[in-house]
């Protein structure tokens, strides 16, 4: 069975699967980035997140992004998987695989790639810390603002 | 017209539901003849406002999406569709 380059899911992530699914013979370079939870976070020690989506949305946000890579950056090909549910420290949030014939645009696409998820896909996180929680609360989702994506854009490519 | 609303993580919290079915009338519309009868996003949020009066603090803080598509307070809706309203994102 093909793997599904782009994912919302409950299950552990597991990068090598990723990586499998954007390896090819004309790609030399994968670059990769893990998101995990984080502990302390802003000086309280965090017992778990708790993620949740609008996954069908989510999904089509991912597919919007991989698009705006390409566009981009014609060869390269990304693999975007988010989980849901609880996690503890230490666990694996995000990941993101890239392949591209060169090292240069693989970094870059992954990092664009980060940044567009954080600024866009329908995406929560609740905080449980010692003592209280809290909705973690980022950008006010906007797909087609431009001047939010040359910002990814621009941070991709530094 | 009858729509199904889907709220979000903080919204979902101040609500006390993710899925609700609301009832717009063309009455909730602007009166104004040229947006007669038609049904926005807004209307769905003001009347969901009504109800749950927590939410208005989101007003001019979050995203929405009609049918899996973003969209933005003055998109139409039309009976049956699904409304999404979406709290500041914190994927990753």
């Amino acid at each position: 069975m093909p793997v599904l380059l782009l994912a919302v899911t409950a299950e552990p992530l597991n990068l090598a699967t990723l990586v499998e699914g954007v390896t090819a013979a004309k790609a030399g370079a994968i670059a990769s980035f893990l998101g995990t939870v984080r502990s302390p976070n802003q000086g309280r020690r965090v017992l778990h997140l708790e993620y949740e989506a609008y996954e069908p949305l989510a999904i089509r946000v991912f597919e919007r992004i991989r698009d705006e890579v390409a566009a981009e950056w014609p060869d390269a090909v990304l693999a975007l998987h988010h989980r849901i549910g609880r996690l503890g420290p230490g666990e694996v949030s995000v990941a993101i695989a890239v392949a591209s014939p060169h090292r240069a645009v693989a970094f870059a696409a992954c990092r664009y790639a980060i940044e567009r998820v954080k600024q866009v896909a329908p995406i929560w996180k609740r905080e449980v810390f010692e003592g209280g929680d809290t909705w973690v609360e980022g950008a006010v989702a906007s797909p087609d603002d431009e001047q939010a994506r040359r910002e990814a854009l621009k941070l991709a490519c530094v | 017209m009858r729509v199904k609303v889907r709220l979000f993580a903080q919204l979902r919290d101040l609500a006390g539901r993710g899925d609700l079915d609301c009832t717009v009338d063309a009455a909730d519309a602007p009166t104004d003849a040229a947006l007669a009868n038609t049904v926005r996003v807004e209307d769905v949020w003001q009347a969901l406002v009504r109800d749950h009066p927590a939410l208005a603090s989101f007003t001019r803080a979050m995203s929405t999406a009609v049918n899996l598509e973003y969209a933005r307070l003055d998109t139409p809706v039309r009976d049956g569709d699904e409304v999404a309203f979406l709290p500041p994102v914190s994927g990753g």
